[in-house]
């Protein structure tokens, strides 16, 4: 099993002009994730919305290593993957207020988020469902004779549900390209992950099925883009199935309608100090690039998702004919 | 072709929908080796190990992968095994093979067929002879399908792999060396939604499929004896149903009896007794009937067994009992 130290080590040193558009990326992230919050407390939101502040450096670093024909599934908390992948955040803001224009009509909202242009598969309502998924997308697209290297990305609940074990095994065994990317934000939902999962945790699972696994900082957006990039190689190369154990922080609750509060506040501290926006920004100024630039980056990301919020806000209903399409071919929609 | 069987039939419906489409591929366990009930024999031979693809014991796996799988661009035969094993992939089925296309605003489509053999079958138990074909029907989404004949199995197969919705297909266990008259010619296909008359009679419609058809032939021919006309009508596709198959057939008879081997009690033949009598209720001169197995686990032991299985005596009971 190689590590990280392993992995990386022949690799060039990252390039600040590299870090600069991943910092681009995760300040897209960002400002799209505190737009949503605003606005699913000034209700603009009705369904649930799963936040990603203080993952965004494990959607950029990863995503920022494929290529546009390379596939991704995502989770309940997918907003930053799908940003990372290339989606539109005016058509996402769409779907997120179910409105017209959304990535999916506004029939999926937060928790189904998707677009297929991108290689995104889709979000998922329920944890672990896209592990499956990921590794059939890899044996079709081998079958079909493409080349395609799918991204899973889950969360440190979904190490305790049955499709992790079945779908790293399956990965395995047909040797498929799969880079499973566990983002560890330490809570499946209100409930500390560590106390719920026996042995040593994700990495020795991984390798338990034989799936080289790679422990990282997930709030280091260069560890995980060096990472990802170099097993990304390998695994086009024939290597099989790859493993990331990306350790971060959820720095708001599981939904937006939970503050969060109830963890320890010093933990809290911790990780706002921790956090991957700073880290990032302190690389980049430390390599020269100058603050007022990155000031820059961050406010054009914002004003690009407080332009989505505002078109989404102001964008119709779906038709109701809506409501009825799209559910399948022959025999439907009927009410009896 | 002639005569074949019900399980030849299927496994001819597959190689020849593989050999006109390479994006069709099958998964599950032991299929490379000709699958449980040799309904794959052959095909590996033919098609190689990575379109006829032995997986391990992993059913939410196979019924997850072939939704990715499905979603860029293939078309993936899955086989369970036995259709109470699928019970292990019902979220792979439910929440993400039927939901899909429309969660995702019709981005993508899930054209995979979800093989899961259903019935009683010589002391099966209660964990491998369940038919649970109206847990699907009443899910948005999917298309399912059941039928009884060798001719039925290949066609209805091959139209299955051609449709772009995900289908539940359920073979019966018993009917696997049932013989019969299948067509030539390899483009012939079974259209989705369309009944098929078994028999033609005048007195009594009995709506049935899968399995108990073979149980309504036997009691129509008990019946003929007792100068009883009855009309079978073989749904084969049990959502989208022909409903106007079956409305034709009770206008004629004006008395229908649902029959089939699931429990009674929820089972698909309340939906068509409800549809009908919704419809038609002024026309029956005797109220609809429905004949189904109790609501009990399936039973071991042989005569046990028995009794969870719509006998023919049932059904001549229940033509006593609506005055015929």
């Amino acid at each position: 099993m190689s590590t990280p130290s392993s992995s990386v080590s022949g690799a060039p040193k990252i390039s600040a002009q590299r870090v600069r558009a991943l910092f681009a990326t995760m300040s897209r992230i960002r400002a799209f994730e505190e737009a949503a919050e605003r606005a699913a407390r000034e209700g603009l939101i009705t369904g649930a919305a799963h936040l990603s502040i203080g993952q965004e450096a494990v959607a950029a670093g990863i995503c920022g290593n494929l290529r546009l024909t390379d596939l991704i599934t995502s989770t309940h908390r997918g907003h930053g993957h799908t940003i990372a992948k290339g989606a539109s955040a005016e058509a996402m803001m769409r779907e997120l207020f179910g409105r017209a224009g959304g990535t999916s009509d506004g029939k999926g909202g937060s928790m189904h988020i998707a677009d297929f242009s991108v290689g995104m598969l889709g979000a998922n309502g329920i944890v672990a469902a896209g592990i499956p998924i990921a590794a059939g997308a890899a044996q079709a697209k081998r079958l079909l004779g493409e080349d395609a290297v799918v991204a899973c990305f889950f969360g440190d609940g979904a190490v305790n549900r049955g499709p992790f074990l079945e779908g790293l095994n399956w990965a395995r065994i047909y040797d498929l390209p799969v880079l499973f990317v566990c983002e560890d934000n330490r809570y499946a939902a209100r409930t500390r992950s560590g106390d719920m999962t026996g042995g040593s945790g994700p990495v020795a699972r991984a390798e338990s099925l034989g799936v080289p696994a790679h422990p990282i900082d997930g709030n280091d957006v260069m560890a995980v883009d060096g990472l990802a990039g170099h097993l990304v190689e390998v695994m086009r190369a024939g290597g099989g199935p790859q493993f990331i154990h990306a350790k971060t922080y959820r720095q708001r609750g599981h939904t937006v309608a939970d503050p969060g509060t109830w963890r320890p506040a010093d933990e809290i501290a911790n990780f706002l100090e921790h956090d991957p926006m700073t880290i990032a920004r302190q690389f980049l100024i430390d390599s020269g690039v100058a603050p007022a630039e990155l000031d820059a980056i961050a406010l054009e990301a914002q004003q690009e998702m407080a332009d989505a919020y505002d078109i989404a806000a102001a964008a119709p209903w779906p038709e109701d004919s809506l409501a009825v399409t799209d559910v399948q071919d022959i025999g439907g929609p009927a009410w009896g | 072709m002639g005569v074949i069987t019900y399980k030849e039939a299927s496994c001819l419906a597959l190689a020849e929908e593989m050999r006109r489409d390479p994006t069709v591929w099958a998964l599950g366990e032991d299929v490379a080796d000709g699958g449980v009930f040799g309904q794959y024999v052959g095909l590996r031979d033919e098609f190689g190990p990575q379109r006829i693809v032995s997986t391990p014991i992993s059913e939410a796996t196979i019924m997850g992968a072939a939704v990715g799988a499905a979603m860029v661009g293939t078309r993936p035969v899955v086989e369970l095994r036995f259709a109470d094993f699928a019970l292990c992939a019902m979220d792979e089925m439910v929440n993400q093979a039927a939901k899909a296309r429309y969660m995702f605003g019709g981005q993508t489509r899930v054209p995979v067929v979800i093989r899961q053999p259903v019935g009683m079958w010589r002391s099966s138990a209660a964990q491998h002879s369940q038919s649970l074909e109206a847990w699907y029907v009443h899910m948005p989404g999917f298309v399912v399908l059941a039928p009884s004949t060798p001719a039925d199995n290949r066609g209805l197969l091959k139209s299955a792999i051609r449709c772009d919705d995900p289908v539940i297909f359920m073979e019966h266990k018993d009917s696997w060396d049932l013989e019969g008259e299948v067509p030539d010619a390899s483009e012939e296909t079974v259209p989705i939604g369309r009944a098929r008359v078994a028999r033609s009679g005048n007195d009594l419609t009995v709506v049935t499929w899968s399995g108990a058809v073979q149980v309504a032939q036997e009691a129509a021919d008990a019946a003929t004896e007792k100068g009883v006309s009855i009309e079978i009508v073989d749904l084969r596709s049990l959502w989208p149903w022909d409903k106007e198959a079956v409305f034709a057939s009770v206008e004629k008879t004006r008395r229908l009896v649902v029959l089939h081997e699931a429990v009674k009690v929820c089972g698909f033949g309340a939906e068509v007794a409800a549809t009908v009598s919704e419809t038609l209720g002024d026309r029956l001169v005797a109220p609809v009937s429905r004949l189904g197995a109790p609501r009990i686990p399936i039973p071991y032991a042989p005569p046990l067994e028995d009794l969870c299985r719509v006998r023919v005596a049932d059904v001549m009971n229940t033509v006593e009992e609506m005055g015929i």
